[in-house]
């Protein structure tokens, strides 16, 4: 090391002077973490029969489902999100919305793209409304709640098909208007009850009325359902 | 390691500034990119020894010219290993880090719905004040009226006249064969509220009135709610000088309170008048459009059902109107009579 010269050198200027010397030993172990376990359980998925993915995601469809229906104060729904229920619930429903072509006696049933758009919309909508009431809950959590909790509407659509079998009179619009009526009113109480909680206190019912407002144009649409004869 | 000779102090800055010797020095922390024995093609001159390499390939093979030749040229731009190259790469790198940042800067500016947020930030009993206010007339109109420039009541109240609309259009058969119900709800709801607040408020920059297109937008939503419940009503109770008697009460309180708000905010006869006259006009012709559009159909089943002979399911989309319809007429129509006999 050139240590004469020190003094004299301006700062910095020493810096490429530097040699290791042979009694300072400079060895080490150069190991790289252990990732090779991680990378396995994320490509594993990969490697598993198709049965074993797509029951593992309709059991945790199914899960959920069960907590729209019995809805307590549980994050499921809002922490693992998904959007394969929202989906199939959509498209069940719009199957069975859908009416014939435009030229037929039984005019004005909403197409396929109206149920879609409708549900879809409105829930981004809402979504939005709930985002600048200052809500805390993020896009797609909102989403999937709102989608999930079509589920009771989804039903009564089915209860009203059944229904309808035997004939169209004033007992079984009754009996329909009941069953959406009740269906309606579980599908709003549901979502608050996810929804709700991330508003400050004194505005959920600023949050609550779109969607009161959105499920109950479903149900309209379902309460006023009538098959082609 | 040598020491770097006539080495001379450039030190202008306090922290020590660059020195010169340093990238003097041989030996430096410096890489020479002359004597780099690295094929890659990243030097200006390896590229250029390469191309000259290949031009020389070119002129030997003539026969198999027309390939060599479109590979060549390929080859050429960017050296021998053209995108493996690592000047390549380093470009892929920053453009594509340059259009990220572009992209999230957009992203930022444009979707951010937080310039929307102050709009939204009411309470329940502000908007219930605000919903009953719209219908109440204000009585000074020599001082500007106050109003609140908010948009969570105007866009709640256009959302329930689509889905009023939605019924109404339902229950009288509607039928539409370019488009859809919704879609026609929708854009005649949003269609009106937006276009004749703009149009109101250009008028408005005409006349000098002091407004603004966000006061304009909450003026006419909440104008909104006098037509919803007129609607709701007249939508289920199919009685037309009912209809009349709401259309003339509701729908003129609510065109008076919007239009004393405009002129409380014009300074002039005629500005006044052209501004309340336009809104007037079309805020009235807009609520009797939107019950006669719809309604026509279940006007006739009415008068066929007060005939002896009744045809059988016709003109009606589904039997669920045509029972609650019946239903609530006849409760009405015995109601009247009473009334009338007493």
């Amino acid at each position: 090391m050139a240590e004469v010269e020190e003094s004299n050198k301006p700062l910095f200027a020493g810096l490429s002077d530097i040699s290791i010397s042979e009694d300072i030993p400079v060895e080490g172990d150069i190991s790289v973490p252990v990732g090779s376990q991680n990378t396995d359980n994320d490509f594993s998925t990969l490697d598993e029969p198709v049965k074993d993915t797509i029951l593992r995601d309709l059991r945790a469809v199914g899960q959920k489902f069960v907590h729209v229906m019995y809805p307590k104060k549980s994050s499921a729904l809002l922490r693992d999100w998904d959007l394969w229920g929202p989906l199939l619930l959509c498209v069940t429903l719009a199957l069975m919305l859908q009416g014939g072509s435009a030229d037929s006696e039984e005019d004005g049933r909403p197409q396929f793209a109206e149920v879609f758009v409708i549900i879809w919309f409105g829930s981004v909508i809402i979504t939005l409304n709930s985002k600048l009431l200052g809500g805390t809950i993020s896009f797609f959590q909102s989403l999937c709640v709102l989608g999930y909790c079509i589920l009771p509407l989804t039903v009564a659509m089915i209860v009203c098909r059944i229904v309808l079998l035997g004939g169209a009179s004033i007992v079984s619009f009754a009996v329909r208007l009941i069953v959406v009526t009740a269906s309606f009113s579980w599908s709003t109480f549901a979502s608050t009850a996810f929804l709700a909680d991330s508003q400050p206190a004194n505005r959920k019912a600023l949050v609550v009325y779109p969607v009161f407002l959105f499920y109950f144009v479903i149900g309209w649409m379902i309460l006023t359902f009538s098959p082609s004869q | 390691m040598s020491a770097p000779q006539g080495s001379t102090n450039t030190n202008t800055e306090p922290w020590g500034s660059f020195d010169d010797n340093i990238i003097q020095g041989s030996g430096s922390a410096v890489i020479d990119m002359e004597n780099m024995d690295d094929t890659s093609g990243s030097s200006f001159e390896d590229m250029g020894e390469m191309h000259q390499r290949m031009k020389e390939e070119e002129e030997v093979t003539e026969e198999a010219a027309a390939t060599e030749e479109d590979n060549g040229e390929y080859g050429d731009f960017l050296g021998m290993k053209g995108l493996k190259g690592q000047l390549g790469r380093q470009v892929a790198d920053e453009v594509w880090q340059a259009g990220k940042r572009q992209a999230s800067k957009a992203f930022n500016l444009y979707a951010n719905i937080d310039i929307l947020r102050p709009y939204f930030d009411v309470e329940p009993n502000q908007v219930r004040h605000r919903l009953v206010e719209s219908l109440i007339p204000v009585r000074m109109i020599n001082f500007p009226q106050k109003v609140a420039g908010e948009l969570y009541g105007p866009m709640m109240l256009v959302f329930t006249m689509v889905a009023i609309l939605l019924h109404g259009m339902k229950t009288s058969g509607t039928v539409i064969r370019e488009g859809t119900l919704m879609g026609t709800a929708i854009g005649t709801c949003f269609g009106y509220w937006l276009g004749v607040s703009s149009f109101i408020y250009f008028l408005a920059y005409l006349c000098n009135a002091q407004i603004t297109m966000l006061q304009m937008l909450s003026l006419l939503g909440y104008g909104l709610f006098g037509h919803c419940v007129v609607l709701f009503i007249t939508y289920n109770v199919h009685f037309h000088s009912l209809f009349y008697i709401l259309w003339l009460v509701i729908g003129g309180l609510s065109t008076l309170r919007m239009v004393a708000v405009l002129i409380s905010r014009t300074v002039g006869q005629t500005p006044r008048l052209i501004l309340c006259g336009t809104l007037a006009a079309l805020h009235m012709l807009f609520l009797l459009y939107l019950h006669f559009a719809y309604h026509k159909m279940v006007e006739g089943i009415l008068d066929t059902l007060e005939g002896p002979n009744i045809p059988p399911i016709q003109r009606v989309a589904r039997d669920v109107p045509v029972v609650a319809n019946v239903v609530v007429n006849a409760t009405i129509k015995s109601i009247a009579a009473i009334v009338q006999s007493q």
